[in-house]
């Protein structure tokens, strides 16, 4: 098990306010890392320095790789993409007005640029270009079938329902063909159910493209279900570091997400009704 | 649109009343100095004439017309619901027909000049037409496609219409040699336009790029040594038909058009001739962006549109992207200008006006942003429309100004804004659509 992402001693300050603090932690290939703590803790921060869109104040990002290792904090954000770092985001970011199958191919933008040799030989319908385009459509199909929006691809991404506009995203993530996706907060608005579907297609998303997956959630059912490894973030600082059942148990963590003497105060069954449902308030 | 019964709208006369004066009140407002007062000559030097009869006419005017319309929409219990109704139904229709619609039109375009009721008057109309639905299927590259608001297109328009005369007249270079260099200068010009805009967006955008039309302007205007300042360029050769030029009397030793084929002489010649010209560059602009919205880039500027950010996440470059919209709708501006200039024969700053970027501007926008069809069809009703007004005069502004607002108020997304994907995967007619 190697690791895809290494990040070390990463720091990021908004004017006063230090929001990621002296942060090391890596994720693995074939691995689902979950990032995980209390509302402002700096998850999105981190996620935000990782995929070039904030320059980290301190702090070195590498990213493995077969031919050698691609320090992100200098670069821009589309090149970390070009460089297999895909994301999705909070609040879904697609294109709406184009269909969903257009979304999946403007995804396999850079491939389909080359072969269309920056467009000169497109514009004149050259063969290469033409199978290219065939292939990432079918690309696009398999990622569709995948999600299960094949009967929906022509329809502008802006129309889906909620659930498959997140399902929509993640696809259009992969199809940049990734090493590392990361996701932020995936499971959010989504009911019980689409939860499960989400499970399952990040495992196979772990299992068979054996991709490292990076993930931000607050939905504990998602991230202790699925996650190799967590980190507990809390006021920039990481807190815990481990698999699923050490985290669960950690003092720290338990301490971050409920408070320590406000809980003692709490009435006792408020208190256990807290702790059983594991969520973050 | 019926209305519920349940809910039938109890009709407040006091309200409606109070609605129409105010109407009326700030329609007096704007009256009183702009018609109640009127400058004239008169012997002793400017007087003012009072005219506060047509004042009281149109504020009455305003109060009956309001007081009458919401008394029309309090009938019927709702505001009128926009973007629906005979023409969205009409558009559904037309939809599959779409092709055989702009054939038609293709086919109408290049008999006009051959068709009977045809005269000099109408080619040059539809010359000056075409140049705008040229102008705007340029921009909409950059507006429609991209999304990037641009209020400073003339400046590109100007560019190439400068540069074919300033060539021409300089270094007598013919306006084949020329089309493609002013396309490059224009190409140049966006490029330049294009970086220290990089990072705006919207609003901001749009002022800057209102800035650097009026800049260009300016220095046309300024630059004497070069641009002959307010006198304009003048003796701007006129295309030639292959070599041929459209000339009673040709100079010694060439061979004027009509010798050639051995026909009369006729003035309409070559007015013909430029009205297939503007043809064959509109309808190269249209197969350009047509094609060019399939490809990668072209897919790569709606996304922009859509969602910047995104964009970057997926490893497209903004910047090239950005750039390379600037450049190819300030390209087809500078073609457009090229044909501008060989066709007046003089040019100079006046031609390059805010006035017309908001034109340009206007057309795409009420074409439907991003709807080849609808830039023709929103470039003939801007352009032809003020031209059969013109018996109207100073009203001819006026009726612009009230189609302009019936358009919006009821297609406020463009007479066609309906979006066709640039690639299906399934056939048009799949139970999946929706």
């Amino acid at each position: 098990m190697s690791a895809l992402l290494t990040v070390e001693h990463l720091s990021m300050r908004f004017g006063g306010l230090l929001a990621i603090d002296d942060l090391c932690f890596a994720a693995d290939e074939r691995r689902i890392t979950a990032i995980i703590g209390p509302n402002g803790a700096g998850k999105t921060t981190v996620f935000n320095c990782l995929t070039g869109f904030y320059r980290p104040d301190v702090g070195r990002l590498t990213l493995h790789r077969p031919q050698g290792p691609l320090y992100l904090e200098r670069l821009d954000g589309y090149r970390i993409a070009q460089a297999g770092v895909a994301r999705t985001f909070q609040n879904i970011r697609l294109f709406p007005a184009m269909s969903v199958l257009e979304n999946l191919i403007v995804a396999q933008h850079n491939v389909l640029m080359r072969a269309s040799g920056y467009s000169v030989a497109g514009l004149f319908g050259a063969a290469r270009f033409r199978r290219a385009e065939a292939e990432a459509i079918e690309f696009a199909r398999s990622w569709l079938e995948r999600v299960d929006l094949v009967e929906r691809a022509d329809s502008p991404a802006g129309s889906l329902p909620y659930g498959a506009q997140r399902r929509l995203e993640i696809a259009r993530a992969m199809c940049t063909r990734p090493r590392l996706l990361c996701l932020d907060e995936p499971a959010a608005g989504l009911n019980p159910r689409e939860s499960a579907e989400l499970t399952a297609l990040l495992r196979s998303v772990r299992d068979r493209e054996g991709i490292g997956v990076l993930l931000i959630e607050h939905d504990m059912s998602v991230v202790m279900g699925i996650s190799d490894h967590i980190i507990v973030l809390d006021y920039g600082k990481k807190i815990a570091d481990g698999t699923p059942e050490q985290v669960r148990h950690d003092p720290n963590v338990i301490r971050a997400y409920l408070g320590e003497a406000e809980h003692e105060a709490l009435p006792a069954e408020i208190a256990a009704d807290l702790r059983r449902d594991d969520r973050p308030t | 649109m019926v209305a519920n019964p349940n809910t039938a709208p109890r009709i407040d006369i006091a309200a409606l009343l109070k609605d129409a004066a105010l109407t009326a009140a700030v329609a007096f407002a704007l009256a009183l100095p702009l018609i109640g007062f009127r400058t004239v000559d008169d012997p002793a030097g400017l007087g003012i004439e009072t005219r506060f009869d047509w004042v009281a006419t149109g504020v009455g005017a305003v109060f009956l017309g309001r007081l009458l319309l919401s008394w029309l929409f309090a009938l019927r219990g709702q505001r009128p619901a926009v973007g629906s109704g005979w023409l969205a139904h009409a558009r559904a229709q037309l939809d599959p027909h779409m092709k055989w619609i702009a054939l038609a039109g293709m086919l109408f375009a290049f008999l006009l000049p051959f068709l009977p009721f045809s005269s000099r008057y109408t080619i040059d109309i539809a010359t000056t037409v075409l140049i705008y639905v040229m102008l705007g299927w340029g921009l909409n590259v950059v507006v429609g496609l991209a999304g990037l608001l641009d209020l400073g297109y003339v400046a590109f328009y100007a560019v190439g219409a400068y540069s074919y005369a300033l060539l021409a007249v300089t270094f007598n270079l013919s306006f084949w040699e020329c089309l493609p260099l002013a396309g490059l200068f224009a190409a140049f010009f966006g490029i330049l336009l294009g970086f220290p805009v990089l990072r705006l967006r919207g609003d901001y955008l749009a002022i800057v790029t209102l800035g650097f039309g009026e800049m260009i302007r300016i220095i046309l205007l300024n630059w004497v040594p070069v641009t002959r300042g307010p006198d304009g360029v003048s003796g701007i050769p006129r295309p030639s038909f292959f070599g041929l030029p459209f000339t009673a009397n040709p100079p010694e030793g060439v061979t004027a058009f009509h010798e050639f084929f051995g026909i009369a002489y006729a003035g309409s010649h070559r007015v013909t001739f430029l009205y297939f010209l503007i043809l064959l560059l509109a309808l190269i602009t249209n197969l350009f962006t047509l094609r060019i919205r399939r490809l990668p880039v072209g897919r790569a500027w709606e996304a922009l549109r859509e969602d910047e950010i995104a964009c970057r996440a997926l490893g497209i470059n903004p910047t090239n992207t950005k750039l390379t919209a600037f450049a190819i709708g300030a390209m087809f501006g500078g073609f457009a200008g090229a044909f501008f200039a060989t066709r007046q024969g003089f040019i100079s700053p006046e031609s390059f006006t805010f006035i017309e970027s908001a034109t340009i501007l206007a057309i795409v926008v009420l074409g439907g942003m991003g709807s080849q069809i609808g830039v023709v069809i929103a470039a003939v009703l801007l352009i032809l429309l003020p031209e059969l007004g013109r018996e109207l005069a100073e009203f001819r502004m006026l009726l612009f100004g009230a189609a302009m607002v019936l358009i919006m108020a009821w297609r406020p997304r463009g007479l066609l804004a309906h979006r066709e994907p640039s690639m299906r995967l399934h056939s048009r007619n799949h139970r999946g659509e929706s």
